[in-house]
This record gives C-alpha cells, structure tokens and sequence, in this order.
C-alpha cells in the first residue's frame, strides 16, 4: 500500500465521487438518529385519530399514518432503530470475529482449522434463522435482530482479519519485530492491525449496509423492536394493509431504507478505492 | 477428485452434525422446559407434565437428540403440537409453495444477470455500462420485500393482473399456481440479479483481457463469438460461487416475501408455529433450511472442483 498522509487522502475525498455522495446521505441518515434523540417535529407515542392520514402539509412534512402520527419523526426513529441495531452487530462481528480471525493467522494447525470450521458453521446460519429460533424461545425484541445479524457478522470479520493477517505475516517488518524479540500480541497490535484497518474499515461499512436491510427485513416480519418504538420495517408492514387508499406510506420507509443502504454502499466503495489505491485500476 | 470429494462429504457430515446440536441445544436445552414454554404461563401443572411425557422430555437430553436425529432421517419429524399433524406432512406441503417460488426465483435472477452484464462488459466504461452499474446499485439496495409492496401495488392494486397474495394450490392448474408465483420470484430476484450481473461484469471485464481471448479473436472469431464461446463459459466460476453464497439470502428473502403474498410456504408455516409457540414445528424447519444451505455450500464446492481442479487440494 502507498504511503498515505493527511494531504493524500484528503485529495482522494475531493475526487472520489462514490465517497463524496455516499459520506454526504451517511451523515444526513445519522444526524436525523441523532437527532431523534433529543428531539422529533413530533412525539409518536401520541395517537390522534383526527389527524389520521394526512398529506404533507407545513405542519406535517410528510403527512401523518393511520394513527394520525407524524410520518418524518417515525422515519427518524426508524433511522436510529436501523443504525443502532446495525452498528451494535458490526460491533458484535469486530469484537469476537476480528480476534479469532488473527488468532487462527497466528497460530495456523489446528486451531486455525478449527476456526475455519466454525465460521462455516455460523454461516450456515443466516439471520433470519438465527431470530427465529430465539424468539421462538424468548419472544421478540430489537436484541434478538443484534444478536442475529451480529452472529452471522463474525466469520465474516474473522475471514477478512485471518487473510489480511496471512497476506502481512511472511512480510520483512513483521519478520524485523520478530527477530528484534517482539512478542506475538505486541505484533499484531503494533504490525498488523493497523496494516489490515483498512480492509477492516471497508468490510464493516458492507456488514454495516447489509444489517440496515436485514435489520429491516426482521423488524417487518415482526421479530425485530416492538411497538411503541419506530422500525422502518414494521412501518411498512402497516403500510401495506393499506395501500388501497394510503399508498404513499409505503414510499418513505422504503425510500429511506434504499438512501441509507446506497448511502453506505457508496461510502464503502469509495472507501476501498481511497485506502487501496491499488484497486482502484481493477475496480474501474 | 474422489479423495476430495471424500474429505469433503466427511467435513459435510461433521458441520450438518453439530449444527443440528445447536438448533437442538438453543431449541430444546435452553428454555429449560420446552413444554412449559409451549403451552404458556397459564398452563396447568398436569397439561405441562402430560406435554412432557408425550414429547419424551423425561429422557436424558443427549439420547432425545439422537433419536430426534434418528427420525430426520429416516423421515419422521415429529408430530406438530398445534396441528396434530406429523411434521413431515406440514413441510411437505409448504415445500410445494417454498421451492418452486425459490427455483423460479434463481432461474429469473440468471436470465436477467447474463445478458445484462454481457452488454455492460461489451460497453465498458460507455454510457450503457454506467447506467446498468448504477441500476444494479439501486438494486442491490432495495429490500425485496419492499420491491414486493411496489409490485402488489402496481400490478395487483392498481393493474389488476394479477392476484395480490394468497395461493390456489397446484391443484387449481399451473396457470394461476403460476401467476400466484410470478410477482414473489420477481421480488426475490432483484437483489439477486443485481449482485449476480456485478459480479459476472467484472469477471467477464477480466476474462476479456486474457490472451485465449485474443487468440479466438485472432483465430477470425468475431467479437461477440468470443464473447460467449470464451469470456461468458469461463466467468461461469465466479457466477457459481456467488449463487452459492447467495443461496442462504435466497432462503431467507423466501420466507419473507412469502409473509408479503400470504403464501402458505415454510415461512408463513414458521412464523405460525412460532406465535403458536409449536417448537417442534420451529425446530424441524431451521433444521430443514440449515441443512439446505450447508448442502448447497458443499455441492457448490464439489462443481467447483470439477471445473477447477487447483482446488482440491485445499
């Protein structure tokens, strides 16, 4: 990999477009989580049955749903129900997947193996199976859609962190630290993680994308956050027995969930071209 | 080959063995009493304890797993609590629905991919590649299920052509079987599509540079002749393994969608058995669709040693 600086990388923002654009609708999708946070254009654990379906108007921007709530302060809690359920199994997949994949590089033989077999296993196990079965035994919840996509998240980081830690192991500075009496966790830390960071980075943007719609996928067929606690997901569910006369309910969510997924799809591949410069021939 | 395949049908056997442990460990251990669970707080004590004996949860748990084991295969799953049906029976039939709906699916997701990805890769970097590039990435991004609520709403809310949601039953002809069908696959093979025609550009993009390539061109082949006899056969192995990955995303997107058309598939049968807390029901399907995947996987393993014989020695 070219030597990255400050001034190289910021050049690389300004001419890579996927990253500008997919930065720019990641930032506007969190800022309104955050935002949800602290405030909404209104509460939506209020029902107003008088102010039930009401098109977009200055008081309502994008009208109101059958329960007469305010469709853009439901779109913002769904953005931090999405973002969090999403972020925190990203966190899941790092945490437990990063270290295994480096201990398997590490140590190779059997454990290695042993690793690899266990990630074959979890991926025969996609999400939705996964939330399934614990629901079946502890009902639903937003925590059964984290552990879920969370699970299905570690192999993946595991593989990433095992073939970058491979590809840097057999490397002269590796090597270096190692005659110069550097221990193994020193090693990693110092060595090879901040070398494979980059490919990190990207995957977690990808896992990150991939949660958003899985996350919505669970909260729609009803195993992800319960009410009264806004879902993409579940907005749309509703929005469906009803869509011979409020059809535009299911616009929004859709529409804010393939802005969000493109948003990171974009961001993660400008990314990959800004901290590989040598994809970037391949990619284009 | 055979040694690989060898190796590989023993390590299939191992990964089906405990991944049907961990379905019955998180489904049947983990609760503590699986009949307390299944019938609710407000059960009576004897309607609990007469669960318990019929489904055998007075044995030892490791010899209820091997007889659990026993039973799958030699085909009994089990009788469902709510239904009082034997399992089999139940999967059998929403297998019917599941299965047709996921092949249609894969098969429409290939048929879109192909020519798709040929004409961008023929135009690389033109405007026609740039444009299919960013429908796919408009595709890939759009949640089935949401595509789905557009399609109902298109052409069965506002067309009228077809029926928004339910099934006839193959007995009512393969017409409307057919027609009850064709928006679901539609949906699930979006996505699928997408991915498939990104991917089966940038292999195609590859091949294309490759000197066989340039050969069959200089042999008098024409571009396009090339194209397909050479770039498109050999593009084929990437084509494979993503189909393969991607089959556990089919699996999951067919239950769902399902819930989308009122289909009475083994998604719509799960998420019953689940409000009905039936776990004898929920067990079997899991184990079911997990055992599809780890299979597919390895089929999709051994047709890539086939073709590519390197990788049998892995």
């Amino acid at each position: 990999m070219a030597a990255i600086t400050p001034a190289s990388v910021a050049r690389a923002m300004r001419e890579n477009r996927s990253f500008a654009v997919g930065a720019a609708i990641t930032a506007l999708v969190l800022l309104a989580a955050i935002l949800s946070l602290v405030w909404t254009p209104y509460p939506i654990d209020q029902l107003s049955v008088a102010d039930k379906l009401k098109g977009p108007s200055a008081d309502h921007l994008l009208g109101t749903d059958h329960y007469g709530r305010d469709i853009l302060s439901m779109l913002m809690i769904g953005a931090r129900t999405s973002i969090a359920v999403a972020l925190v199994a990203v966190g899941i997949g790092i945490v437990i997947g990063v270290p295994l994949g480096l201990l398997g590089a590490a140590r190779g033989g059997w454990i290695d193996e042993g690793i690899m077999r266990f990630n074959d296993l979890v991926f025969a196990f996609p999400a939705l199976l996964s939330a399934v079965m614990i629901t079946a035994i502890f009902g639903p919840g937003a925590v059964n859609a984290i552990v879920a996509i969370g699970i299905f998240n570690i192999p993946v980081f595991a593989r990433v962190a095992r073939g970058g830690a491979l590809a840097y192991k057999s490397r002269e500075f590796v090597m270096a630290a190692q005659v110069a009496g550097k221990g193994r966790v020193r090693i990693i830390a110092e060595h090879i993680l901040p070398n494979i960071a980059n490919l990190l980075i990207v995957q977690g943007t990808i896992q990150f994308s991939l949660g958003i719609l899985a996350e919505a996928g669970l909260s729609y067929v009803g195993l992800g956050a319960q009410p009264p606690v806004a879902t993409w997901g579940r907005m749309l569910n509703e929005a469906q027995t009803m869509m011979a006369f409020a059809p535009q309910l299911a616009l929004y969510p859709g529409l804010a969930i393939v802005a969000t997924v493109m948003g990171l799809n974009l961001l993660g591949d400008g990314l990959r071209d800004i901290l590989d410069p040598k994809l970037k021939r391949r990619v284009g | 080959m055979l040694a690989y395949v060898l190796k590989r049908s023993l390590s299939l056997f191992a990964t089906l063995a405990v991944a049907t442990a961990v379905v019955f460990v998180v489904l049947e251990v983990l609760p503590g009493d699986p009949a307390a669970l299944m019938l609710g707080v407000e059960a009576r004590e004897d309607t609990i304890a007469a669960l318990h004996r019929q489904l055998g949860l007075d044995q030892p748990a490791l010899s209820r797993y091997f007889t659990w084991l026993a039973g799958m295969i030699t085909g009994d799953l089990g009788t469902s609590y709510t239904y009082s049906v034997p399992v089999s029976e139940l999967v059998g039939e929403r297998l019917a629905v599941t299965l047709p709906l996921a092949l249609m699916a894969l098969l429409l997701s290939v048929v879109i991919a192909f020519p798709v990805a040929v004409v961008a890769a023929r135009n690389r970097g033109r405007a026609a590649d740039t444009s299919i590039m960013a429908l796919t990435q408009v595709g890939i991004a759009v949640p089935n299920f949401w595509f789905a609520i557009l399609l109902v709403y298109v052409f069965a809310v506002a067309l009228r052509l077809v029926p928004s949601g339910g099934f006839p039953g193959w007995s009512a002809g393969a017409g409307a079987a057919f027609q009850a069908l064709i928006l679901p696959a539609v949906a699930l093979a979006l996505p699928q599509a997408s991915i498939l025609a990104r991917v089966l550009r940038s292999a195609l993009v590859d091949t294309l540079h490759e000197d066989y390539i340039r050969t069959a061109r200089a042999k008098g082949l024409t571009r396009h002749a090339a194209l397909w006899r050479h770039a498109v056969r050999n593009a084929l192995i990437p084509v494979l393994t993503i189909l393969g990955l991607q089959f556990s995303f089919l699996i999951a997107g067919t239950i769902i969608i399902e819930n989308v058309f009122y289909l009475p598939g083994i998604g719509r049968l799960v998420f019953q058995a689940i409000t009905q807390r039936d776990l004898i029901v929920v067990k079997s399907v899991v184990v079911l669709l997990v055992a599809s995947v780890v299979i597919v996987t390895f089929l999709v393993d051994i047709a890539y040693a086939a073709v590519d014989p390197r990788l049998r020695r892995r």
